[in-house]
């Protein structure tokens, strides 16, 4: 089994202006995707807008913060789903049962020795 | 004694691979045991003479190395149990389909996809798939790694997907051969002989493909395909001369063509359209009004009931495609072809595709059917789409010239000369343009 994390993008005013019957419609394709995937999501949240966004850098000794995200981009990262899957076509499959609005991105998580278990 | 082990290669390698990466489930591992396989074999055979059974004898010399491999690894070879193979088993097929959908899942970039499916499917050297596509060696065997790499960490599944997901992978596996082949295809250059060969190795990953079962084998897209490809393919000995300068298709020797391909093109052109070409139903002799159903062949008889042709866009496109390599295959000369046809089916396959491209060469068919002012009044608004083009303006001149119009056609001429980069080509051009009669 692989961890897989699904990086859920799309645009905060896709969201915002849509119709509540579209809303609706998408809280009910978490819910199903929820219902789907079950105990094989490890993690999930909602992310607040990209504009309370901090970044940390640390160079020679200071930590800088600095308002907002990496990258000023249309799409914006709102979410994400940590799930564990056989395979990737498994993953793939699961996400077609999340909204159809968002790009979403699958990544494979590494298994680091001593660092996870 | 380099002949069997050549063609036990060309006919096992994409089968044994599969067999092992079913069995270990390590791509990398697989792909070097039997390429190391192979090495031994070629070594032993000459000496020992050719094996009784040369698939068994590789699989189990690559399980071997595979055992050795994994016990360097410290694993225990409990937990990696190797599946005995019974010799003569028969086998592999459900394996090969696997490994073909591995290699060509859609989360691979097409062109990664179609390397890697060479090279793992038909064991094509790594010199030989960075030929093809016209790259050096090392940046080919970087990008295969990468490709190994992405299927490995990504969980690429080896595994045959559900039948509502099956089609439309098969349709990657289809692209991904077209790719190959087209690259194979692309004229001109010295190293034609071995393209050619190439590009007869994507007609052979196709079959390999279509032998795997019902489902891949009633894919239209890959039935499509291999008539394109076999139509194409078959006229490949009259498409260079003695000087290896490229052959156009009115100039070619017909009797160089291979009849035996062009016949199987043309009966899975026939098994799509429900043989209404080229069965007993007379052939109209007009063609479609404008704005017919798109996608259907011949406009004189309602679509095949199972819908075959219909089946997806990507295969309507491709049999289009076949039915226009068809009209030039079945014409017994240059001028007996029926651009009547032609015409029509580039507009089907223009409404299909919205190709500049394919508008361009429905002008020229549309032309070659004797209807100038139409082929003109058609490249109206392609210099947008293809502005750097300088087969536009060079057919433009060819139409105004055969219209009388040498003023125009000069001009159109010049224009070509400048955008073309081709040499020889641009000399054509010169030549066409000094013969015009400037009054």
């Amino acid at each position: 089994m692989t961890k897989y994390l699904i990086l859920i993008a799309g645009t905060a005013d896709e969201w915002n202006d849509a119709d509540p019957s579209d809303r609706e419609r998408w809280h009910q394709d978490h819910v199903a995707f929820g219902r789907e995937v079950g105990s094989a999501i490890l993690a999930g949240e909602a992310l607040d807008g990209a504009s309370t966004a901090t970044t940390v850098r640390r160079r020679s000794g200071t930590v800088q913060l600095t308002d907002g995200p990496f990258a000023e981009t249309a799409e914006q990262i709102s979410g994400f789903y940590l799930v564990e899957a056989s395979d990737l076509d498994q993953v793939v499959k699961w996400c077609t049962l999340l909204p159809e609005i968002y790009s979403l991105e699958i990544r494979p998580c590494i298994r680091i020795e001593g660092l996870t278990d | 004694m380099i002949q069997p082990i050549e063609a036990v290669w060309r006919d096992e390698w994409g089968r044994l691979l599969a067999l092992l990466v079913a069995q270990t489930r390590r791509l990398d591992l697989a792909e070097d045991a039997l390429a190391d396989a192979f090495e031994r074999a070629a070594r032993a055979w000459p000496e020992a003479g050719v094996p009784d059974n040369p698939p068994a004898w590789l699989l189990t010399a690559a399980r071997r190395r595979i055992l050795d491999r994994l016990r360097a690894e410290a694993v225990a070879a409990r937990k990696q149990p190797l599946l005995a193979v019974e010799e003569g088993q028969r086998h592999g097929e459900g394996d090969l389909l696997r490994l073909v959908l591995l290699a060509a899942h859609p989360s691979l970039s097409e062109e990664a996809g179609a390397a890697l499916t060479l090279r793992l499917v038909l064991g094509i050297s790594t010199a030989d798939i960075a030929r093809l596509f016209l790259v050096p060696e090392p940046t080919m065997a970087a990008r295969l790694t990468r490709a190994r790499k992405k299927v490995v960490a990504a969980g690429v599944p080896l595994a045959i997907p559900d039948d509502e997901v099956l089609p439309q992978r098969l349709e990657t596996v289809a692209r991904v051969a077209y790719l190959a082949f087209t690259a194979g295809y692309a004229p001109g250059s010295g190293a034609d002989v071995v393209r050619a060969d190439l590009a007869g190795e994507a007609i052979r990953l196709v079959r390999l493909v279509r032998a795997t079962g019902r489902v891949a084998e009633g894919n239209a897209a890959l039935t499509a395909l291999l008539a394109l490809m076999l139509l194409q393919h078959a006229r490949r000995d009259a498409r260079v001369d003695a000087e290896g300068a490229l052959v156009l298709l009115p100039a070619q020797d017909r009797s160089t063509w291979h009849r035996d391909e062009i016949d199987e093109g043309l009966a899975l052109v026939g098994a799509l359209t429900g043989g209404s070409r080229y069965g007993l139903v007379p052939r109209p002799t007009r063609p479609a009004p404008e704005g017919g159903v798109a996608l259907v062949p011949r406009p004189t008889r309602p679509a095949p009931e199972d819908g075959v042709a219909l089946q997806s866009a990507l295969a309507a496109e491709y049999l289009l495609q076949a039915l226009i390599a068809a009209e030039h295959a079945r014409a017994a000369g240059a001028e007996e072809t029926d651009w009547l046809a032609i015409a029509d089916y580039y507009r089907q396959l223009e409404a299909l595709t919205g190709s500049p491209v394919v508008r361009l060469n429905r002008a020229v068919a549309v032309a070659e059917a004797g209807d100038l002012d139409n082929a003109l009044g058609l490249l109206d608004g392609l210099e947008e789409a293809l502005p750097h083009s300088h087969r536009l303006p060079a057919v433009r001149a060819e139409f105004l010239s055969r219209a009388g119009r040498h003023t125009e056609a000069a001009a159109a001429y010049d224009l070509a000369i400048e955008r073309c980069a081709h040499e020889p080509e641009r000399d054509q051009l010169r030549f066409r343009r000094a013969a015009l009669r400037l009054i």
